[in-house]
């Protein structure tokens, strides 16, 4: 057998070859440990961030518990959630600290906003959605929008400047201050809510099914009502407990209009809400009456924990019907 | 164009419909005979749902559309101003072709029709819920579970929901617009089935692409070519020997 | 039911006929109570605050003995706040929206972040108050100051920032990042080349959303940040300035609103105040509009 000529130089030559192989990929090992490590930091780092948000859950929780359960201890759970007097300061030595007051109203005020509002934002959003002038809706949706992105205190001023002394007019009360200008500001705050998330919902609804109902002889209004609507029941229930959570949290506005007096619920008294309490009284408060204020929010945090859960609930319903 | 002895249901004068610039019917004069069984065929894009939706005035919710000539339903104009769509719609009901229950129980969805049109009566309507059923074939698949919701049942099922809610509001005609090309094959012959024990009550009047389904169970055929009724006849005559080169052609299948 | 021969024109019965004109009436109703009731509102807003509205009012401090009115400080303060807020809240927001959409494998853990996103985007602004003066204020020594109510915005405007992000880095196609990797990148280089100036519009977006919310921000900011109506006193030099900021207190624009209508009375500068709010509200909706339209176009 004859071997070619030029092996050994091929031998050769392929030597060199390797060794620029080798030469060029100690390089890249090289700066590869470097970019590793920039991996590895930035992961670490993006972890970092994600956490913060479960971290600052966590911080929450525990600095509520911690500052909320001593005054519940010190009164006692039953005295403190169903007692009816509020009067942390009194002088003569038999401070109250009952807050049942506070819960009926914060439900009554969240409910009374709700009865209004809802059923005006439901029906703004059908008119939005199925109803309105394209060009009429865009606008509306704007003003909507705008509503959203006022400020609470201005609500509470406009409130505090109009409605309260409406109140007082109407009804012939020595102050207007009262659950029901409360609950006006809070069905107006919520309705950018409502309307959005319902008009979504209604958005979403398939164009068939409203055919189906049109070629039944249904005219354009029982087809929005008796079928668009019910097929988007999920989303506006989803809207609606929004709506309740936004209502039940609010403070500042309602702060101005309320007369943050601890009465037990009536349309036309001054009222206190588990949020104006804390708000109203937190600048001054100190000792067990300071404490007591933490606790309220700890019963505050625990309905709004509640109406979360629930809102997902629908939320999830939502997205698989969807799917 | 279609048999003189033939009690005529509807028909239309030269109507013509154009969605904004584009020309969808043009010219479209066609006597269409009470019960029996009428199947409009075609390429796509021909005009043949588009003309099924001038009968119950469904393309009147399609914005821009402009709509003149006549259709003359029982000897009415329904496209005089005095005409009331919604007893129209009663009158002419419609299946589509996607199965389209709304999200409701199976009684709910049949019961939805009588209930627009003032039915309150509970035992009223389980009677009318029960026969539509029945008269859609479905009502030994379902009657055991009357309140569950629709959207549970097969493609099949839904679509024959679909047909037993159109017969609740007992309509004259049933426009079915490619009822059944969503379908499997036995779901398919099921609703064929039943289009044709419902023409001896119902004219029915179906958009198919499908020129065998045409051939076995309709009556009379129309041709529908780039909006325009090329031909329109007994459908045995028809698929023997049309008279149009381009019926033919579409026929024997050398394109659409 | 009888099968109905009955004349096409006959029309609806008096019942149908009836419930259709009501539930109109309704719509139209509940669409005009709501737009007259905004219009009301922006034009009392603007007929009481306007006049009151000088630029005397917006560029000074005031002063009971050279009885001077002014909310300078309320407008210094507000923005000190939002940029404070700004500045800490975005890397933590886009970093963490980073890692739910392009480094978490763990879905428990997933769950648990956008558990916690959900839960702090529901809280009431109340309950960051009180969470916020006893952990900013008093565990971590801020004291009522500017930064301890930055820090308690953050939380607050957090799930905004995360939300936004997420969205925006889940409208860049997926092919970008393979192709980026395909290349040999790592993971953090295509995520700095090629993920996040796809982002940029959503980031803007939430950042708009986020100045929104701090700007209306009130509950929160009158515990933690004060309710002082005087310029603090800011000093020469970047250093001085930052030190200034740890300690000062102020009253933001919303907080100052509160101030005069509730404790003072003065509802001439309270008008005024929510003249300025509402102005900023609109211009906050056009950028959000224009920033999520340009959003939508990718």
């Amino acid at each position: 057998m004859k071997l070619p000529p030029n092996t050994a130089t091929t031998k050769n030559g392929a030597c060199p070859v390797e060794e620029e192989n080798s030469r060029a990929a100690k390089p890249i090992d090289g700066s590869r440990g470097l970019k590793d490590l920039m991996e590895h930091i930035m992961k670490a780092l993006f972890l970092f961030c994600g956490l913060v948000a479960v971290g600052f859950v966590l911080v929450i929780s525990v600095y509520l518990i911690i500052s909320g359960l001593p005054a519940i201890r010190e009164v006692g759970l039953i005295p403190f959630l169903f007692g009816t007097d509020w009067d942390p300061a009194n002088k003569s030595g038999s401070p109250a600290y009952g807050i049942l007051p506070m819960i009926l109203t914060s439900i009554y005020g969240t409910a009374g906003a709700i009865v209004i509002g809802v059923p005006v934002g439901f029906l703004m959003a059908v008119f939005l959605s199925k109803v309105a002038d394209r060009r009429l809706a865009a606008v509306i949706r704007e003003v909507v929008d705008l509503l959203a992105g006022i400020p609470s205190v201005v609500y509470g001023l406009v409130g505090m400047m109009v409605l309260v002394p409406g109140i007082r007019v109407l009804f012939g009360l020595p102050a207007g201050d009262s659950l029901l200008a409360a609950v006006i500001v809070l069905a107006v705050m919520i309705l950018p809510s409502i309307i959005s998330v319902s008009e979504t919902a209604l958005d979403a609804v398939p164009r068939e099914y409203e055919e189906a109902s049109l070629a039944l002889g249904a005219t354009e209004l029982e087809t929005y009502f008796r079928v668009s609507a019910p097929a988007a029941k999920s989303g506006i229930a989803a809207a609606v407990v929004l709506g309740v959570g936004r209502a039940i949290g609010e403070a500042m506005a309602i702060l101005m209009v309320a007369g943050n007096v601890a009465n037990m619920p009536g349309l036309l008294k001054s009222v206190k809400f588990l949020t104006t309490a804390i708000a109203g009284e937190m600048s001054y408060a100190g000792g067990l009456h300071r404490q007591a204020l933490f606790s309220i929010g700890l019963v505050l945090f625990l309905f709004i924990m509640l109406i979360n859960a629930v809102l997902n609930l629908f939320l999830k319903k939502n997205g698989k019907e969807g799917n | 164009m279609c048999d003189n002895n033939e009690k005529i249901i509807i028909e239309s004068n030269k109507l013509n419909l154009y969605y904004g610039d584009n020309h969808a019917l043009k010219d479209i004069s066609f006597r269409i005979p009470s019960n029996r069984i009428t199947a409009l065929i075609g390429p796509s894009g021909c005009g043949k749902s588009t003309f099924l939706k001038t009968l119950n005035r469904m393309n009147d919710l399609v914005p821009g559309v402009k709509i003149e000539g006549q259709v003359m339903y029982n000897g009415e104009d329904i496209y005089s101003k005095a005409v009331d769509v919604t007893r129209l719609r009663r009158q002419i009901g419609m299946v589509f072709q996607k199965a389209n229950p709304f999200p409701m129980s199976i009684y709910d969805n049949i019961a939805y029709g009588p209930r627009t049109h003032g039915v309150r009566n509970r035992a009223k309507l389980d009677e009318i819920v029960e026969r539509s059923l029945r008269d859609a074939a479905i009502w030994e698949e379902v009657k055991d579970r009357l309140n569950k919701s629709a959207l549970g049942l097969s493609g099949g099922q839904q679509q024959r929901i679909c047909i037993a809610r159109a017969l609740a509001v007992e309509p004259d005609v049933l426009l079915m617009d490619e009822s059944t090309s969503a379908l499997d094959p036995i779901s398919t012959s099921k609703i064929e089935e039943l289009a044709m024990d419902l023409k001896s009550r119902y004219t029915v009047i179906m958009v198919t692409h499908n020129m065998q389904q045409a051939l076995r169970i309709s009556d009379y055929t129309a041709f529908f070519l780039l909006g325009e009724l090329v031909e329109y006849g007994d459908t045995q005559t028809m698929f023997s020997k049309p008279t149009d080169k381009r019926t033919e052609d579409y026929i024997t299948g050398r394109f659409g | 039911m009888n099968r109905e021969s009955a004349s096409l024109t006959q029309g609806l019965s008096a019942r149908r006929r009836a419930y259709d004109i009501g539930m109109r009436a309704l719509l139209y109703a509940s669409a005009i109570i709501i737009c007259a009731l905004l219009l009301f509102l922006i034009g009392y807003i603007l007929v009481r605050g306007i006049p009151h509205l000088s630029w005397e009012f917006l560029s000074s401090e005031e002063s009971v003995i050279k009885n001077i009115e002014g909310i300078l400080p309320a407008l210094i303060n507000t923005l000190y706040v939002v940029i404070a807020t700004l500045i800490i809240v975005l890397p933590l927001g886009v970093g963490s929206a980073i890692y739910l959409t392009e480094y978490a494998t763990n879905k428990k853990l997933v769950a648990a972040i956008e558990f916690a996103t959900e839960t702090l985007a529901g809280m009431p602004s109340i309950i960051f108050a009180l969470v916020g003066v006893i952990v900013f204020c008093e565990f971590a020594g801020l004291g009522t100051s500017l930064l301890a109510g930055a820090f308690s915005l953050v939380m607050m405007t957090l799930p905004t920032i995360i939300r936004t992000t997420q969205e925006s880095l889940k409208t860049v196609p997926q092919s970008y990042r393979e192709g980026s990797l395909a290349l040999g990148a790592g993971k953090w280089h295509m995520v700095r080349t090629v993920v996040l100036p796809s982002s940029v519009d959503g980031i803007v977006t939430g950042c708009i959303l986020a100045v929104g919310r701090i700007v209306g921000e009130s509950a929160v900011l009158m515990f933690t940040a004060g309710m002082g109506m005087r310029l603090a006193k800011y000093g020469h030099g970047l250093g001085e300035f930052f030190k200034n900021l740890f300690d000062s207190s102020g009253a933001t624009l919303t907080v100052a609103l509160y101030n005069y209508a509730k404790e003072r009375a003065d509802f001439e500068s309270a008008f005024a105040v929510a003249v300025v709010l509402l102005v900023i509200a609109f211009i906050i909706n056009i950028a959000a509009k224009l920033a999520g339209r340009k959003l939508k176009k990718h």
